[in-house]
């Protein structure tokens, strides 16, 4: 099948799909899902990062087997189906992680098993991929991916730079800089997330009326 | 908007259903365990090696000045053998020689449950000081900012810099057992410094150590001649 076309959708319809995800519906800022990852592993950017290209991978690859078989699914079983469907590419990314970094699969533990239970995938797979072609569906998950990943690295960054004084593990403000470390504990998160939020809508309420 | 497909499937008899039913799930499951299978084959000697690198690196830096590691396990009663390929179960000990092949110190693992979850480390005792000379955190999940400052912290870490593990007379325990005292009240070399708001890791780093180096140094000081020897 097509698989990880570009970004370059062939039709507006395609495109919003996307956009949808990316900014419209985010998952994160106007949905409000998928909060237990944001504000947990969003201490850091390098955590917040990884944790958003996982769920987008996990995102996009469950869509596009979920689009696949929509009609092969009887429906009292749908969403044994889907978790399954989830939990097996949650695994093949864990797999992945460990691969790539022990490092990062240490910071992150035990919140890439619990990507299984994230609302955004089950909801995109419910909502979305279901009931769509595997084209768009791919791009939904892409969009929805893109947007959480989005979401969390803001976190992740304000956190890092206020709690830890850094960026990324780099060292910004030199060692007579003292850490605002509720900002990284887990209050910390629920003020920045709070902010975030009260931003986003603001800007969107900003934009909505100039176009009006 | 969303391009809509309708295409239920028809109304049908119970029993062909519940048929329908198992055959999704059960190619879902193939389909599933297929992917799972093939990731852990494709990954699994990549994670493998990482693994072992990361214990490496680790150990060379509880040790800095070594240059050359030797692995031994250990046998029934106590005798240490050089470990030949990999033993997954083995309990290991990780002889660090510097550049003259003189013994610098001997690494271990322990591990102990912590605040959140079980914290493993690696300690280094040197044989000639009779004390732990080096310690590094391989895994945590304590809380960050707090707990966790058993990795980073320095004056935490300071402890274990030259921690007393002196064996009694019949070489077989501890003569101090290790203890974890309140900050700023460490007075004999073998207490540890708490991190203040982190009493709970602290002491089981504290209770872990203490337990270990009970066994590991015995084991240790018996096979010296073997470790020094290099071989």
């Amino acid at each position: 099948m097509v698989e990880g076309q570009g970004l370059e959708g062939k039709t507006t319809a395609n495109l919003e799909t996307f956009l949808n995800g990316l900014w419209k519906e985010n998952p994160v800022l106007v949905t409000i899902l998928g909060m237990c990852p944001t504000l947990a592993v969003s201490n850091s950017v390098i955590n917040a990062f990884s944790m958003g290209v996982a769920t987008t991978f996990v995102l996009v690859m469950s869509n596009f087997l979920i689009s696949l078989i929509r009609n092969l699914v009887p429906k009292q079983v749908r969403m044994a189906t889907f978790i399954m469907i989830i939990a097996t590419f949650v695994t093949v990314a864990e797999y992945v992680i460990q691969a790539i970094s022990i490092e990062i699969h240490r910071s992150l533990g035990a919140f890439i098993s619990l990507i299984v239970v994230n609302c955004i995938i089950l909801g995109r797979a419910e909502a979305f991929a279901s009931k769509n072609r595997v084209i768009p569906s791919i791009l939904d998950g892409f969009g929805s991916g893109f947007g959480f990943t989005l979401a969390i690295c803001c976190m992740g960054a304000i956190r890092e730079v206020l709690g830890s004084g850094a960026f990324a593990g780099v060292d910004l403000f030199g060692p007579h800089y003292e850490p605002w470390v509720v900002m990284i504990l887990p209050s910390g998160g629920f003020f920045i997330f709070g902010l975030l939020l009260l931003f986003s809508n603001w800007l969107n309420q900003r934009l909505k009326r100039k176009g009006a | 908007m969303e391009a809509k497909e309708e295409k239920k499937p028809s109304e049908k008899e119970q029993g062909s259903e519940s048929v329908s039913m198992i055959r999704t799930l059960t190619i879902v499951a193939i389909i599933s365990g297929i992917l799972i299978v093939g990731a852990y084959q494709w990954t699994g000697p990549t994670i493998k090696k990482n693994k072992a690198e990361f214990l490496r690196k680790a150990i060379f830096q509880t040790l800095p000045q070594i240059k050359e590691l030797k692995i031994f396990k250990e046998e029934p009663a106590g005798i240490l053998v050089p470990l030949v390929g990999e033993e997954e179960k083995a309990t290991r000990y990780f002889a660090g020689y510097d550049a003259s092949g003189a013994l610098v110190g001997v690494v271990v693992e322990a591990e102990g449950q912590g605040f959140q979850d079980v914290i493993r480390i690696i300690y280094a005792y040197s044989p000639e000081k009779k004390a732990i000379v080096g310690f590094k955190v391989l895994e945590t999940k304590e809380t960050p900012g707090l707990g966790d400052k058993i990795e980073k912290d320095p004056h935490f870490l300071e402890n274990f810099e030259a921690l007393d593990v002196r064996l009694d007379a019949d070489q077989k325990s501890l003569v101090h057992p290790i203890e974890v005292v309140k900050i700023g009240n460490k007075k004999d070399l073998w207490q540890i410094d708490a991190i203040t708001g982190a009493t709970i890791s602290s002491k089981a780093v504290g209770r872990m150590v203490n337990k270990s180096a009970g066994e590991r140094v015995p084991v240790i000081e018996k096979n010296l001649s073997l470790l020094k020897g290099g071989s």
